[in-house]
């Protein structure tokens, strides 16, 4: 059994008006640091699979149908034992 | 001509599709539910408006995989006409039988309003009952329709007259100011290279009586049933 953690941002080329208005917000509580504010999605799933480069080719599979419109998203993927 | 209204679990706007179909243009229609394997036998299929599986992932991305839609873009290979409101407008991105995606607001607010749209030009299926440059008043209804696609593939459409609609002012100017959503371009409706799927943002069906103030939607459902008549001729 694998665990697989899926993180999906917008492409760096996409305005994220989310990240935007949070990074607003942010600045409004005094964290003026904050240069950028990107949002995004995180998914976890667990998954059977003969091997771990089986479960890493099970979950960009999902990625590129389902999971992730890659027309405006980027995804990045971390796969291990459960 | 026969219609098809597709309904997916969520989706709210099926019963005003089927109404126009049979009572403005006097049309046999059906629901289709979204679990049918087969949609043969309907010269157009419409995807209405709604929220369909509750817009879960992305607005349209589980209804793009739901049973139905494998038949959906066997009609449009076929060249049947498919036509997608607001919601049907996102499953159809999503599907990939339209290019783009639709993403939310940029003033991140579900907007409900009427506003008027510029019609590029109507050597479309779906255009072809209006001028060219005709501006229709007709509302939108949504959270997620600000259209975006890459450069390339927008310099593509242009070229080929894939963008139908625009948003505009009552005058038909194409401003920043008419802009809803933040929609590339003003983009409110576009068509696949082919010609024969739509999808649109604004609801045509919600504007073709003039009991609702405008009967300007009419004129895309007249639009399809000339095509249609042309194509059986």
């Amino acid at each position: 059994m694998y665990r697989a953690r899926i993180f999906i941002t917008l492409k760096k080329s996409v305005f994220d008006t989310q990240g935007q208005v949070v990074r607003k917000s942010l600045q409004a509580l005094n964290f003026d640091d904050v240069e950028d504010v990107r949002m995004g999605k995180y998914i976890e799933l667990q998954l059977e699979a003969a091997d771990k480069a089986a479960a890493e080719a099970a979950v960009r599979d999902m990625c590129e149908r389902l999971l992730v419109n890659t027309v405006i998203e980027q995804y990045g993927y971390e796969v291990s034992e459960a | 001509m026969k219609f098809g209204v597709v309904i997916f679990p969520g989706s709210n706007c099926d019963c005003d599709c089927r109404r126009v179909v049979e009572q403005v243009m006097e049309q046999p229609v059906d629901l289709i539910w979204h679990e049918a394997d087969s949609v043969d036998g309907y010269d157009c299929i419409i995807l209405p408006g709604g929220f369909s599986y509750g817009n879960y992932l992305r607005a349209g991305a589980i209804a793009s995989h739901s049973p139905v839609m494998g038949a959906v873009k066997k009609a449009a290979a076929d060249g049947k006409l498919v036509m997608g409101i607001c919601n049907g407008f996102q499953v159809l991105a999503e599907a990939g039988l339209l290019p783009g995606v639709l993403q939310r607001n940029k003033n991140l607010r579900f907007i409900c309003k009427f506003l008027h749209l510029k019609v590029e030009h109507n050597k479309s299926a779906f255009t072809n009952a209006c001028s060219p440059g005709q501006v229709l008043r007709i509302p939108i209804a949504h959270d997620e329709g600000k259209y975006y696609v890459d450069t390339k593939v927008l310099a593509e459409m242009e070229a080929k007259g894939q963008v139908l609609f625009r948003y505009c002012d009552a005058g038909g100017t194409v401003s920043a100011e008419a802009n809803p959503n933040g929609s590339l371009g003003n983009i409110a409706g576009i068509c696949n290279r082919k010609g024969n799927v739509m999808g649109m943002m604004p609801y045509p069906e919600r504007s073709a009586e003039e009991i609702l103030t405008s009967a300007d939607g009419r004129l895309i459902f007249e639009s399809m049933l000339r095509h249609l008549r042309q194509v059986w001729k």
